[in-house]
């Protein structure tokens, strides 16, 4: 795993990137800095904590459905600070990476909830949390996720 | 006995027999890393039917839809043999994730391992 951590002049962004390994393992080290950038920019705890989930739904769903399980291939996740300013709300933007099998952004639907079983909850729970999500195809292979909670 | 490995050892504290009610005590954080272990562990314990399985979550800090499909699973297993599965002291964060997925009304949740086993 590696951080980078980027302070730019305070009317663009404020950024912190991790390139982790698609391994569990380093799920638990995401979660503290999500917790960390989400207080850092004025997400009230009990937001930060669904922030935290919804982001770590994403990187599992990476692991699972992009890498086809736990390997040392690379997920790139990016914090950033929106300010606001213009149309732009003050929000946390963050951007998942991979470099795995494409996902068709159609086929990223939440599940039909009144069936009780396990799995397949995670995109619901990503498009419940977070403000706006945007899929993109990323450069020759890959996804990018982007997610945005707004600061108020 | 099969041995478990340490990610398993941190998250469950305890297992508790009493009577015909096994009591399981989680800690620390639940995602995909130890999930799979856990409900291996889960399932090891149900394979002898208990009537009541009740799962103390207060030392829970954060779980994610991993968590939640094996407490899922576990609880199906229970009812297809007439048992119950109780979860006690769900911490805000944890019943977050029940609330989003509209499970908090499907299980039977407590706010204290008392409150479960009377």
């Amino acid at each position: 795993m590696s951080v980078k951590t980027q302070k730019q002049d305070s009317s663009i962004k404020t950024q912190i990137e991790l390139c982790i390994c698609a391994d569990p393992e380093y799920l638990g080290a995401v979660r503290m800095a999500v917790r960390q950038v989400a207080k850092v920019v004025g997400i009230a705890e009990d937001k930060s904590e669904s922030v935290t989930l919804a982001v770590v739904e994403a990187l599992t769903n990476v692991i699972r459905h992009s890498y086809g399980g736990p390997c040392d291939k690379p997920i790139i996740v990016k914090l950033s600070k929106i300010d606001g300013s213009g149309k732009n709300k003050p929000a946390l933007e963050i951007t998942i990476r991979d470099f795995g099998r494409h996902v068709d952004p159609e086929s990223m639907k939440g599940r039909d909830l009144d069936k009780i079983r396990p799995g397949g909850l995670g995109v619901h729970i990503i498009q419940s949390v977070m403000d706006e999500i945007e899929y993109s195809r990323a450069d020759e292979r890959g996804t990018c996720l982007r997610m945005l909670k707004y600061i108020t | 006995m099969r041995e478990e490995d340490s990610s398993t050892r941190e998250i469950i504290k305890d297992i508790r027999h009493e009577n015909q009610t096994i009591v399981l005590v989680l800690a620390g954080e639940i995602d995909m890393k130890c999930s799979p272990k856990l409900r291996n562990k889960f399932m090891e314990l149900l394979r002898n039917e208990p009537p009541l399985f009740v799962i103390n979550m207060q030392q829970v800090e954060f779980m994610d839809s991993s968590g939640l499909g094996v407490l899922v699973e576990v609880l199906k297993c229970s009812r297809r043999y007439g048992g119950q599965l109780k979860l006690v002291g769900l911490g805000r964060s944890v019943r977050n994730i029940f609330e989003i997925s509209r499970l908090d009304s499907v299980f039977q949740i407590y706010d204290t391992e008392e409150g479960a086993l009377s």
